[in-house]
């Protein structure tokens, strides 16, 4: 049941990364990574990491990417002009892109990844399970973060402050 | 669970279609009457006097970052809010903590002068 | 099957009834500034010959419709095709998907089979609602881009920064009522609203939040974009902001969206503050009210009453926001940031503090 949707969606999240990558636009490419972010969350969806999903996308797709088009637009580069690269860079990576696909294969065939008979316990993935972990356990990472936002507040102001005095 | 995000996914097929539909009814059934001058983008009627993508005030970038640094604390506090009753005055510290340090922030932001749009 | 076919049938139930309360909005916003202008306002379609009388509804359910799907569908030069027609889709669907997770009624008992009168019942009902508001902005920035087009630009850049400044208030308010009743799961809050206070009130979440109640329905109608907010599409400067370049159907979708997020904003609201589909008294039973006094009623009766109630207190919120949008001046661009980010921002972290010690400080 869950594969009918899988499969295309898992084709899909292919497509839009590739888009990412390839498309020559910024702006398109920035709108493909908006796709694959929400997609990922699907997937988290999938693994039973519901809070997972919905931060993914708040987070990501929702606050971050709205950044990167503001940038973008921004600076208004235009269309990226295609450029050829040398043949070593087109070996090098179609050579490690080889690499992953045979390895992502071998452990498939060996049986070695795969979720077949792991049953999430009830509650795990939900905000509960989360909640609990991550004010005991990890509560000085949590307590760190706050540090790390003021500096990017900070750090963006300095920056921007030539402009603005 | 994922037998509840069935419907979630029947929404938002029906949604896509009815965008489906709004996006191309026009194109589907309007009229077409093309003319050189009525493609120019609308500027009041004068010819358009260059290129409409230009670059605009770094002010709103800076909205957007601080929006991420904000919203990034929201994000925290929403599982802090299902369970601060059974973590009691500890998660009480804990949080007023973290909100504490971005306060510092929005003051810091304030007091800059960098959410002052009239300059 | 039945399980698929009762969830297809929900879900068709909350977009198609998403629609339907933004049509008969359209209607309302129609006839109302007609009202307030002191005009007739929407009186000319009419089914010829088949009513003896001019519906203003007509106009908007069907006149309406029909005249801008046959509008012609007009891109200006050097936009980009593709984003241009991407832009009004990204900004319709989001609105509507939020509906899957509103509840419009409690548990439908039909034979043995209960029916959960909410298209998805998801434990992250709240977090579900705020990601898809959060998708809502791409739309806006795209349309603007797309157009090339000055006061598109101007307007999808005011637009979206502005959306993300009250994307933190309403957060905010939104964190205040999840630390009243410690849920995520919308049907849980408003099963939560059903109690009484001190045995006379309803413990509806506008008694335990006033401030988050105001913090929501402000940001909400700013996410609407419309006036006092409507800086994004201001047409005294901006010509209509992101939407300058579009016509036909796709300028449709963006008025729509705007139409459809009025809705969820209500919607929210009701469900948060208002009870959702409570009506006070009424239990499963019948209505019981607080002198003692007893009317039974059949199930299927108290489920209607539900319903029906959801969507009153749905439709009385819309109808506030459009006498507010045909009432109060728009404000200025700094103005309205400064509300935002000096006003709105400040006193939700307050009320989410000030939540925090009160429930502690209770024992709760």
């Amino acid at each position: 049941m869950a594969a009918v949707v899988f499969f295309p969606l898992a084709a899909l999240l292919v497509i839009l990364a590739l888009t990412v990558v390839l498309h020559p636009d910024p702006v398109k490419s920035a709108l493909a990574l908006v796709g694959t972010l929400f997609l990922l969350a699907v997937f988290f969806v999938f693994l039973s990491a519901e809070v997972v999903a919905a931060l993914q996308v708040i987070v990501y797709a929702g606050a971050i990417m709205v950044l990167f088009l503001f940038v973008i637009m921004l600076l208004n580069p235009g269309a990226e002009r295609s450029e050829r690269r040398g043949p070593v860079a087109g070996t090098v990576v179609g050579g490690l892109a080889l690499v992953l696909a045979w390895q992502t294969g071998w452990l498939a065939a060996g049986g070695k990844i795969g979720a077949e008979g792991l049953r999430p316990e009830r509650g795990y993935g939900g905000v509960f399970a989360l909640a609990r972990s991550l004010f005991t356990d990890f509560l000085l990472p949590f307590e760190l973060t706050s540090v790390l936002l003021l500096v990017a507040i900070v750090g963006a102001v300095v920056l921007a402050k030539r402009r603005l005095s | 669970m994922l037998a509840e995000y069935i419907p979630v996914l029947v929404t938002f097929l029906v949604a896509g279609l009815v965008g489906l539909v709004m996006v191309l009814g026009s194109r589907l059934f309007g009229t077409r009457a093309r003319g050189r001058i009525k493609m120019r983008p609308f500027e009041c009627g004068n010819p358009p006097s260059g290129p409409a993508r230009q670059r605009f005030p770094v002010k709103f970038y800076l909205v957007a970052i601080f929006f991420i640094a904000f919203d990034l604390e929201i994000v925290f506090m929403y599982p802090w809010a299902v369970i601060f009753r059974e973590l009691g005055i500890f998660g009480l510290i804990e949080m007023f903590l973290f909100i504490a340090v971005l306060t510092l922030g929005l003051v810091y932001v304030w007091r800059k002068g960098a959410l002052e749009w009239e300059s | 099957m039945a399980e698929l076919a009762i969830a297809a049938a929900k879900s068709l139930f909350a977009v198609i009834s998403a629609l339907g309360v933004t049509a008969v909005l359209l209607w309302i916003e129609r006839k109302g500034s007609a009202l307030i202008h002191d005009r007739i306002g929407a009186n000319r379609a009419a089914i010829v010959g088949l009513l003896p009388f001019n519906l203003g509804f007509v106009n908007t359910l069907l006149a309406d419709p029909i005249k801008l799907f046959t509008k012609e569908d007009f891109v200006p030069e050097g936009a980009d095709r593709t984003l241009h027609a991407l832009a009004p889709f990204l900004a319709l669907v989001p609105v509507l998907v939020v509906f899957a997770a509103i509840p419009f009624g409690d548990v439908l008992r039909i034979g043995t089979r209960e029916i959960n009168l909410q298209a998805a019942s998801l434990d992250i009902g709240l977090l579900y609602i705020l990601a898809m508001v959060s998708l809502s902005v791409y739309g806006i920035v795209l349309g603007g881009w797309a157009s090339n087009n000055r006061w598109a630009l101007l307007g999808g850049i005011r637009g979206s920064a502005l959306m993300i400044s009250y994307e933190l208030a309403m957060g905010l308010a939104i964190v205040a009522v999840v630390m009243t009743y410690g849920t995520l799961d919308l049907q849980a809050i408003c099963r939560a609203q059903g109690e009484l206070l001190f045995g006379v009130i309803p413990s509806w979440g506008v008694v335990y939040q006033p401030l988050g109640f105001l913090i929501l329905l402000i940001a909400g109608m700013v996410e609407s974009k419309r006036v006092p907010f409507d800086q994004p599409e201001g047409e005294s400067e901006i010509v209509a902001g992101y939407f300058t370049e579009y016509s036909g159907s796709k300028q449709a979708a963006f008025m729509f969206t705007d139409f459809a997020e009025i809705v969820v904003v209500s919607a929210l609201v009701t469900t948060l503050f208002f009870g959702g589909w409570q009506v006070p008294y009424l239990h499963v039973s019948g209505f019981v009210l607080p002198g003692g006094l007893t009317l039974a009623l059949p199930h299927l009766v108290v489920a209607a009453l539900q319903v029906a109630s959801y969507l009153v207190k749905v439709l009385f919120f819309c109808s506030l926001q459009i006498l507010v949008r045909w009432t109060l001046p728009r404000y200025r661009y700094d103005q309205v940031m400064a509300l935002g980010w000096k006003r709105l921002l400040p006193l939700a972290l307050i009320n989410v503090v000030a939540t925090a010690l009160v429930v502690v400080g209770w024992g709760g």
